[in-house]
């Protein structure tokens, strides 16, 4: 399925209003934005239509639940009760009575129309300023009806942008490890789901063990560690087609994998006698080029957004840091100076921040840094929790965190959680069955 | 001056008895010197009197003197058995990021692979695998389950 084209938007009227409502997102967000969802009216031949189809009985309202509580969970919103709402969807859509959606504290308004046309699903929604009385946004959408929950995303993805001014991260998914059994024994498996949690499916089977996937920013390919046939290799995955392949022909291990940001190389560690360096391999030639050559581990390469850095982690200095140096591997420069390890570096993808896991004093902390190692900031400490991933905004980092098993060696799990760069808004997020070593896919719809 | 000279010297003695008694008390617990594994337990014998593993310290890749006999043994073992070859698989504990222990049990591994190559065991016979922190033996949050789970394991290939 492609995802990009799938997509016919419209918008109706120019998005000229002036930014009268303000999300203030540099810091922590202690008093959200109150925001009214309202559903999203539709006939009632749309809703027979769309009953059949989608076993869903009230589209409009499904949709709006999926913007509600993106809206929430960002932790800068607070989406007000439905049942104090005392306009009907369909009228508040054309107009709304200003008024009463003041009388229940709403600063912004959600309206909608879901209706059913050639076999098609299309969406409008208006976005409102409720104290000034204004439309600050129009949109309509035109897609496949099993596209629905996507629209719900983008719906949010739009309002969001026009909120806080910067890009949304709601139409994403995340692909990660799905893991069961005993400690000693995990079966792991690569899983993917929307970034709500929604759509969860299997794209390998755990036979055998596979570790740290990753997004291309293209979307459709994921690289990986699978220790297929006993040979730890990393491998290419399309999404779409269920086709693998190894990447490079190595005469060892080959792990910690990445895209580099146009797409078109893979980064990684190659471990042989000892030690493991990085390589590079560009995915249309196949050329393998040597990044760094040093008697150390030097491993986790991350690429700067435009593809001019990479970090990475190395036991150069006799522990575990974190480095700068430039994509040929020349001018490496150690950034990391607290007290502690540091390790798992992955760049934001506004290239200003270094994201990292540090380990000190037995305690895990998930972390930031500017990318000259200065303005280190922990964001949050726990028994063990490693590999941050940046949402697509670099807002949101989602990273895993495993808890200490009691003196039987029982009570293990290993969930998802996700942070605010702000370090505010804390939470785990769900998932079927236990989760490690997520990675976040940038905007599909973009 | 003699007398001071000998009192001096008695006491760098004793300076130096106490200093190697509260060493001795601090590194061995019960089970691990330094926090090295020195118990019986998980390990298994490839032949009789020959251990299949070696511990390894925290974040550390260096051989013990017990590892060091144990691969001894190990490389007899491998001598007598000229047609056996053998996977060294390696292993971390828990407290560690992924990728870099992925890296620490492939070296590990590589520094026993080292020893039994020096004791005549040639390269061709020994492949090397890590599992990094994937795999441990004791699913326990101690450092006395993190001390077994620091390993490297010689296990019969074929």
């Amino acid at each position: 399925m492609l995802f990009r084209y799938l997509f016919i938007l419209l918008i109706l009227i120019p998005l000229k209003a002036f930014a009268l409502i303000e999300v203030d997102i540099t810091r922590g967000n202690l008093s959200p934005l109150p925001v009214a969802v309202s559903p999203l009216s539709i006939d009632e031949e749309s809703k027979k239509n769309f009953n059949k189809i989608l076993k869903k009985k009230d589209l409009g309202s499904e949709i709006s639940a999926i913007v509600e509580n993106n809206l929430r969970q960002s932790g800068l919103f607070n989406p007000l009760n439905k049942n104090a709402f005392l306009q009907e969807p369909d009228i508040a859509n054309l107009k709304p009575r200003f008024e009463d959606w003041n009388l229940i504290k709403a600063q912004a308004l959600i309206t909608g129309k879901v209706t059913f046309i050639d076999e098609k699903l299309r969406v409008e929604f208006r976005l409102w300023d409720v104290l000034a009385g204004k439309e600050m946004m129009a949109l309509a959408f035109t897609t496949v009806p099993s596209n629905w929950r996507r629209v719900g995303h983008i719906i949010t993805d739009k309002v969001y942008e026009r909120l806080t001014g910067e890009s949304g991260y709601f139409d994403t998914r995340i692909i990660y490890v799905a893991e069961e059994g005993p400690k000693t024994n995990r079966i792991k498996k690569l899983a993917i789901m929307d970034q709500d949690g929604f759509n969860n499916k299997y794209l390998t089977l755990g036979n055998e063990l596979v570790l740290t996937p990753r997004f291309s920013p293209t979307n459709q390919m994921v690289t990986y560690l699978s220790y297929f046939r006993n040979l730890p290799r990393v491998y290419l995955l399309d999404i779409e087609t269920g086709l693998q392949e190894v990447v490079g022909d190595f005469p060892g291990m080959t792990f910690a994998p990445r895209f580099s940001p146009d797409g078109k190389k893979i980064i990684m560690s190659f471990a042989k006698d000892g030690k493991s360096d990085i390589y590079t391999m560009d995915l249309e030639n196949r050329i393998v080029e040597r990044i760094s050559n040093h008697p150390s581990i030097d491993t986790s390469p991350s690429y700067s957004p435009d593809g001019k850095y990479i970090t990475f982690n190395s036991d150069r200095s006799g522990h575990q840091q974190i480095y700068v140096m430039n994509n040929n591997g020349k001018n490496v420069k150690r950034i990391s100076f607290g007290n502690g390890l540091y390790g798992t570096p992955v760049w934001s993808p506004r290239g200003d921040l270094i994201a990292f896991t540090k380990l000190h004093k037995g305690k895990f902390y998930i972390g930031v840094m500017r990318t000259d190692g200065t303005g280190e900031r922990l964001l949050t400490e726990n028994f063990y929790q490693e590999a941050p991933s940046w949402s697509p905004n670099g807002r949101v980092l989602i990273f895993y965190r495993e808890t200490k098993t009691n003196s039987k060696g029982e009570g293990f799990s290993a969930k998802l959680w996700s942070i605010d760069l702000t370090g505010y808004n804390e939470k785990m997020v769900e998932t079927a069955t236990d989760a490690s070593d997520p990675s976040w896919s940038s905007l599909l719809n973009n | 001056m003699n007398l001071s000279k000998i009192l001096k010297n008695g006491f760098l003695v004793l300076v130096a008895s106490l200093v190697l008694t509260a060493c001795a008390t601090q590194k061995k617990t019960g089970q691990t010197q330094g926090d090295v594994y020195t118990g019986k337990d998980s390990v298994e014998f490839l032949a009789s009197g020959v251990k299949d593993r070696v511990f390894f310290a925290t974040n550390e890749t260096v051989l013990t003197t017990a590892s060091r006999e144990t691969l001894r043994k190990q490389a007899a073992w491998l001598r007598k058995n000229s047609k056996l070859t053998v996977v060294l698989e390696g292993h971390a504990d828990e407290r560690g990021t992924r990728e870099y222990n992925l890296a620490l049990g492939e070296r590990r591994a590589n520094s026993a692979k080292d020893y039994l190559m020096t004791y005549g065991i040639s390269s061709d016979r020994i492949s090397v695998l890590s599992y990094g922190k994937e795999r441990p033996v004791d699913s326990g949050s101690s450092p006395l389950a993190w001390s077994k789970n620091r390993r490297s394991v010689t296990v019969k290939a074929n």
